[in-house]
């Protein structure tokens, strides 16, 4: 076994990479290729930074390409974004315009690894119109959509739908996130690398020293929210369901950690919004941290005491996962795919406004064994089921069906 | 003797169906036309999905019916459909048809979910794998029972018995094939252990109690 299976099998076991190893064996030398639109920030970046390199490790000739695109293109995607969401916006005809005129120029720059790829995964609207313009194709190629469709807004996936219904296959993230689609739709959540500097094991030092950096103090209750600024992620309902429970557990600190990526032109804005909602407060930090900043936002998770996510809206949520990985309770919102992942009195607790996050903050800061029952249980769930080795697993399941057709059951020799 | 018995391994993937329903009565008219594997993922597809539930209720429509109907009669009838009885995924399907349909008859006022909480069909895709145990010694049964993943438990111990004609475990069907009188304690032990009342450690467990009785019962 490989030094990298090595690292994994320590963390899930051996019986798990034994399965991956198996899932692949047939698959040795298949060319797969996935295609996004952001090389960093956001999960989807993420998630192909360590699942390209373990597919490669078990053999799979696996590539990532980034599509490029101009301004224009990002507003016309967020637009996407925001409207699949269910937010009643439309992108302007001229941004229309800049989204297929992008797909196809990227589409000449990769014409030829497109063309020959055995597997095509393109990930998110942003690229979807890349299959329309490669009609010599002669791979399988599935569309993964990472965003919550249970509700979009109509005009805007009518207009998406003829980009997307051509493809072999999907995969969402939730049976509530799939739409109806002429071809098979797959359901795969979404995981975390346990090895990557974002979650594993941080000595002390480091988190004390974050913990300096940031001019937080040990010994008062520490709660953190990591997203990107935006209003999904409802960073003002956090501020003030903190401003809520500070009338109980005084000196209760706050950290509201993110970034912006590169295809997120809203991001600046939301957090002007944050900003002015949390005031001259002393204990409630902003910050605003570079993209890779993995490690720092590893060691503001173990500082913390709980760890929020109180979305309105939410594709899986792989900062709840995070902080589950770091064995503490997760307050979140209750929408997506946090739903999967935090089970009340579980994992942590589910809630559905400001009030409801003031609620559970109160008694978990008020009882230290919850607290810790909750972040052991969590711990062990992401485990069993979030981790990087359970998603390559369905993903090379998933490789074996799309290649066989359509089969109920697939036996590999 | 018969051949070694090789240690298959399997991974679910699901796949939506298309069927979606709110209420007790689309639930009945889904249950009529949706594809047989659809059943089949929502009857044992569950041992293999993250769950926190407590295994009140063994199968998805049970859950369903008891946590967003919130008809708890319901939900008792439907978790009491064993799927190993029936000898067809059909047979299944009218089973549930039946406990459905009487609790329509019973009812006089719909029964509705939330709007975000309907049941979604779903269906499983099977990918099945060789691994590199072969076991042709029943003796050492009790070491490759701790090591292989919950994928081949569920392939050996669940799957098999829809899989199969004869409704056994594969790794029964093994043991009765070596046609050894001595075994006859383990196969009977193995008998025993029900698939579907946990989750797959807790099957994991029962297994390697079964095992170590049965072992010690032909030793003796």
């Amino acid at each position: 076994m490989s030094e990298l299976l090595s690292k994994y099998a320590a963390v899930v076991g051996e019986d798990v990479v034994d399965q991956l190893l198996g899932l692949a064996r047939s698959l040795n030398g298949l060319k797969v290729v996935h295609v996004n639109s952001t090389r960093v920030g956001g999960g989807v970046a993420e998630i192909l930074t360590k699942m390209v390199p373990l597919m490669q490790e078990l053999g799979l000739d696996t590539d990532w390409e980034v599509i490029t695109g101009d301004e224009q293109f990002y507003a016309c995607t967020k637009t996407f974004h925001n409207a699949l969401q269910g937010n009643p916006v439309v992108p302007t005809r001229s941004q229309l315009d800049a989204y297929e005129a992008v797909n196809a120029a990227n589409a000449d720059e990769l014409r030829d690894t497109l063309r020959d790829a055995d597997i095509v995964v393109i990930h998110d609207p942003q690229p979807a119109p890349l299959l329309g313009q490669i009609p010599e194709r002669r791979g399988r190629w599935v569309w993964r959509c990472h965003i919550d469709l249970s509700r979009p807004h109509r005009p805007v996936w009518k207009y998406l739908y003829p980009h997307v219904s051509g493809y072999d296959g999907s995969i969402f993230s939730l049976s509530s996130f799939a739409r109806r689609l002429p071809h098979p739709c797959y359901l795969i959540p979404p995981s975390i690398d346990p090895l990557a500097d974002k979650n594993c094991d941080l000595p002390q030092e480091e988190i004390d020293a974050v913990r300096q950096q940031f001019n937080l103090d040990p010994d008062r209750f520490l709660v953190t929210q990591v997203s990107r600024f935006d209003r999904f992620k409802d960073p003002v309902g956090v501020i003030n369901a903190c401003k809520m429970v500070r009338r109980y557990v005084p000196g209760l600190q706050l950290v509201l950690a993110g970034g912006t990526a590169t295809d997120d032109p809203e991001g600046a804005e939301v957090l002007r919004e944050v900003q002015e909602a949390a005031g001259s407060d002393p204990d409630t930090r902003i910050l605003l941290l570079p993209a890779d900043a993995h490690r720092t936002i590893n060691a503001l998770q173990r500082a913390s005491d709980i760890v929020l996510q109180k979305s309105t809206r939410e594709g899986f949520g792989l900062t709840v996962t995070e902080g589950l990985w770091k064995g503490k309770p997760v307050i979140g919102g209750n929408v997506g795919g946090i739903r999967l992942q935090v089970h009340d009195h579980h994992t942590g607790f589910l809630v559905d406004t400001p009030e409801g996050a003031a609620v559970r903050m109160r008694y978990l800061l008020a009882h230290d064994h919850a607290r810790q029952r909750m972040g052991t249980r969590a711990r062990e769930f992401v485990r069993d089921n979030y981790l990087l080795t359970r998603h390559v697993t369905e993903y090379l399941a998933l490789f074996h069906t799309v290649l066989e057709g359509r089969s109920e059951r697939v036996e590999v020799a | 003797m018969a051949d070694a018995f090789t240690v298959m391994d399997c991974a679910i993937l699901a796949r939506t169906t298309g069927h979606e329903v709110q209420s007790l009565r689309e639930l009945r008219d889904a249950l009529l036309k949706v594809e047989p594997q659809s059943i089949y993922y929502h009857f044992w597809g569950g041992l293999l999905r993250p769950t926190f539930d407590d295994p009140e209720f063994m199968n998805d429509f049970a859950v369903w019916a008891g946590r967003e109907l919130r008809d708890r009669t319901l939900a008792e009838r439907l978790a009491m459909v064993d799927p190993a009885t029936p000898p067809t995924m059909e047979d299944l399907r009218e089973e549930l048809l039946d406990v459905v349909e009487a609790r329509l008859d019973e009812l006089d006022r719909p029964l509705w979910a939330g709007r975000d909480r309907q049941f979604n069909f779903l269906a499983a895709e099977i990918t099945v794998i060789p691994t590199r145990y072969r076991i042709e010694d029943p003796h050492v049964l009790p070491e490759v029972l701790r090591q292989v993943s919950r994928g081949s438990l569920f392939y050996h111990f669940v799957d098999a018995r829809r899989r199969r004609d004869d409704g056994l475990d594969d790794l029964r069907a093994w043991l009765i094939g070596l046609d050894d009188e001595q075994f006859a304690p383990l196969i009977q032990q193995l008998a025993g252990v029900d698939p579907f009342q946990g989750s797959l450690a807790r099957l994991r467990a029962q297994l390697a109690d079964a095992v170590a009785r049965g072992l010690q019962e032909v030793a003796a």
